[in-house]
């Protein structure tokens, strides 16, 4: 184990957002990660890196290998074979300055019953060095009328939230949070996304796994869509929902004729057809934008616009074959 | 579980006394081991007292009075039920709730739960001791410890003992019930031995010749030597010592945090 040559991503995966990035220092680094429980292999060969503040989503259907690409990654296992630097700092070797600059919320993790949430924080916060401000997490997350209540009094939102703030307490470089917003009601997860955002204005890399698809298109930067313990895709949400759809399209009704060159030189389009009086153009990236522009120059006025662009979750099943669940199970 | 984790330089020291003051406030809110090894020692401690019969001195006991017999028993009685029920039982069900788990990922190590755990149980252990020796001494007439170094000595022993034995148990036990199973399984003789529901002085030779070489029987006898003869006796000390030994290292062996 721990190769340290840089190889390509293996195949399936591309990391098309990377390639345009500036280089920037990588909080997370993820090469040829490979992990077997006896003969089930659970993750055979996942590569990804993520930017320092970035919010980055790990997604796939169970069983597809997230949480335990998240448990090797933070320490929790020892991979068979692969690297894995946090901060340049290898999780099994450097354990003791991993622990304290990476934030974790666990999916199956707990506290003792009969400990009230002061307590737990209070204990939990002594262990870093530099905590965070416990009143401003836990006023975010409204825990705060729950200081004097025992853990098994919370309801599972509850226990969810006070794990987000656990994952946050050590003012983490990093954190790593297993489906924070499963079993919140709306308002919660909304909350729990505002928190996030702030926490990564401060500089803080998230990397989240998470089954909500509304979600990783809101917070996230970049996602990894796992399936069958390896990356399938690698890009921005709406990067990976445009290309998998074959590209958005932008249909619209011309004020007066133009020739299709006018289009199809530009380097968004892919394609241009016409459908009646109506012109439908298909392609990427600002699509709309860029066909409204060129038309503007010959001074034809596009009217009747409808854009029809796929979502994360078109992008998923295409690539998959499966559905993401929204909650309740298992990965 | 060496108590050098705690010599760790990253963690702030103030963690472990957080970890041993919710440790102790569990142990409160949870109180059954508790009563039933402080209460009943103390209730059995006082019912004998209160009888006549166990008061007198008796040759068969080697003049000693049943009264003074059975305040080493119980005192080995505070330490295995509480070693066997409130070291294991929590540690086991930390680690089946993912407690450990979590911990695990902080800069704290799992270990110092267990710390903790020792430190809060000890102290408790030692202040039940205490009030059983006092209680003794001043409403029921005992004699004061003739050996109180020798004692200190032989019930630090028997704790390391009993709880090499309570870990061993957390790290073969998968779940709390498992756990609870096995501890009923180990205490039961362990008491027989130790003479609490027969004194050892009366058992046929062949049981009080295993009853020596057993964790609490030793235990027993070493606290009854020191207590009351004011002696120190090297083989019950050397068999608590190998007790501590032996299953210390197992329980380091095989102890999971998973």
């Amino acid at each position: 184990m721990n190769t340290p040559i840089r190889t390509k991503a293996p195949h399936g995966a591309t990391a098309p957002a990377q390639l345009n990035e500036t280089p920037s220092k990588q909080a997370v680094e993820i090469e040829h990660l490979r992990k077997t429980y006896g003969t089930l292999v659970a993750v055979d060969d996942v590569s990804f890196s993520v930017a320092e503040g970035e919010i980055f989503g790990i997604l796939g259907p169970n069983g597809a290998g997230k949480t335990t690409t998240v448990e090797c990654a933070i320490g929790l296992r020892a991979p068979d074979s692969g690297t894995i630097r946090l901060m340049g700092l290898d999780p099994q070797a450097d354990r003791d300055k991993v622990h304290e600059i990476v934030g974790v919320q666990l999916q199956e993790s707990s506290f003792p019953a009969k400990l009230r949430v002061g307590e737990i924080l209070d204990m939990y916060q002594s262990f870093y060095r530099e905590p965070a401000d416990v009143t401003e997490l836990i006023d975010v997350l409204g825990l705060e009328s729950k200081r004097k209540d025992y853990y098994r009094s919370l309801s599972g939102g509850q226990r969810q939230r006070l794990s987000v703030v656990l994952a946050l307490i050590g003012q983490p470089k990093i954190a790593v949070l297993d489906e924070m917003t499963t079993g919140l009601d709306p308002q919660a997860r909304r909350d729990t996304w505002d928190l996030i955002e702030r926490v990564r204005d401060r500089g803080v890399t998230i990397v989240l796994v998470t089954h909500f698809m509304e979600e990783a298109e809101r917070l996230c930067d970049r996602v990894a869509l796992i399936d069958s313990g390896h990356v399938v895709a690698l890009g921005t949400p709406a990067g990976l929902a445009a290309r998998a759809s074959g590209g958005k399209q932008v249909r619209f009704l011309p004020s007066d004729p133009f020739d299709d060159g006018l289009l199809t030189a530009l380097p968004e389009v892919t394609a241009i057809h016409h459908d009646g009086h109506h012109v439908v153009v298909t392609g990427t990236g600002e699509l709309a934008n860029a066909v409204i522009i060129a038309l503007d120059t010959v001074g034809v006025t596009a009217l009747d616009v409808q854009l029809d662009s796929s979502t994360l979750e078109d992008a998923f099943v295409r690539l998959t074959g499966k559905h993401l669940h929204e909650e309740g199970e298992q990965p | 579980m060496s108590l050098s984790v705690l010599a760790q330089p990253r963690v702030p020291r103030a963690a472990f006394g957080k970890i041993v003051r919710n440790e102790a406030r569990l142990t409160w809110r949870q109180p059954s081991g508790l009563i039933v090894g402080v209460g009943i020692s103390l209730a059995l401690l006082i019912i004998f007292g209160e009888i006549p019969v166990f008061q007198k001195s008796s040759a068969s006991l080697g003049g000693l009075s049943a009264f003074d017999v059975y305040i080493p028993i119980l005192i080995a009685f505070v330490i295995g039920v509480m070693a066997l029920t409130y070291l294991p039982g929590p540690l086991v069900s930390y680690r089946e709730q993912g407690i450990l788990r979590r911990l695990s990922t902080t800069p704290v190590p799992p270990s110092w739960v267990l710390a903790a755990q020792m430190v809060v149980q000890a102290s408790l252990m030692a202040i039940s001791v205490a009030l059983l020796i006092v209680v003794s001494v001043v409403f029921f007439g005992a004699s004061a410890p003739k050996n109180p170094a020798g004692m200190v000595l032989a019930i630090a022993l028997t704790i390391a003992a009993m709880f090499a034995i309570g870990l061993s148990v957390a790290a073969a036990a998968r779940t709390a019930g498992a756990a609870r199973g096995l501890m009923a399984a180990a205490f039961y003789p362990l008491m027989f031995f130790s003479g609490l529901y027969y004194p050892t002085q009366l058992m046929p030779t062949a049981l009080k010749d295993i009853a020596h070489f057993t964790p609490l029987g030793a235990a027993v006898e070493a606290i009854q030597d020191t207590m009351l003869q004011g002696f120190v006796p090297v083989a019950p000390l050397l068999v608590l010592a190998a007790y501590a030994a032996v299953f210390g290292y197992l329980a380091m062996r095989f102890f999971r945090w998973e």
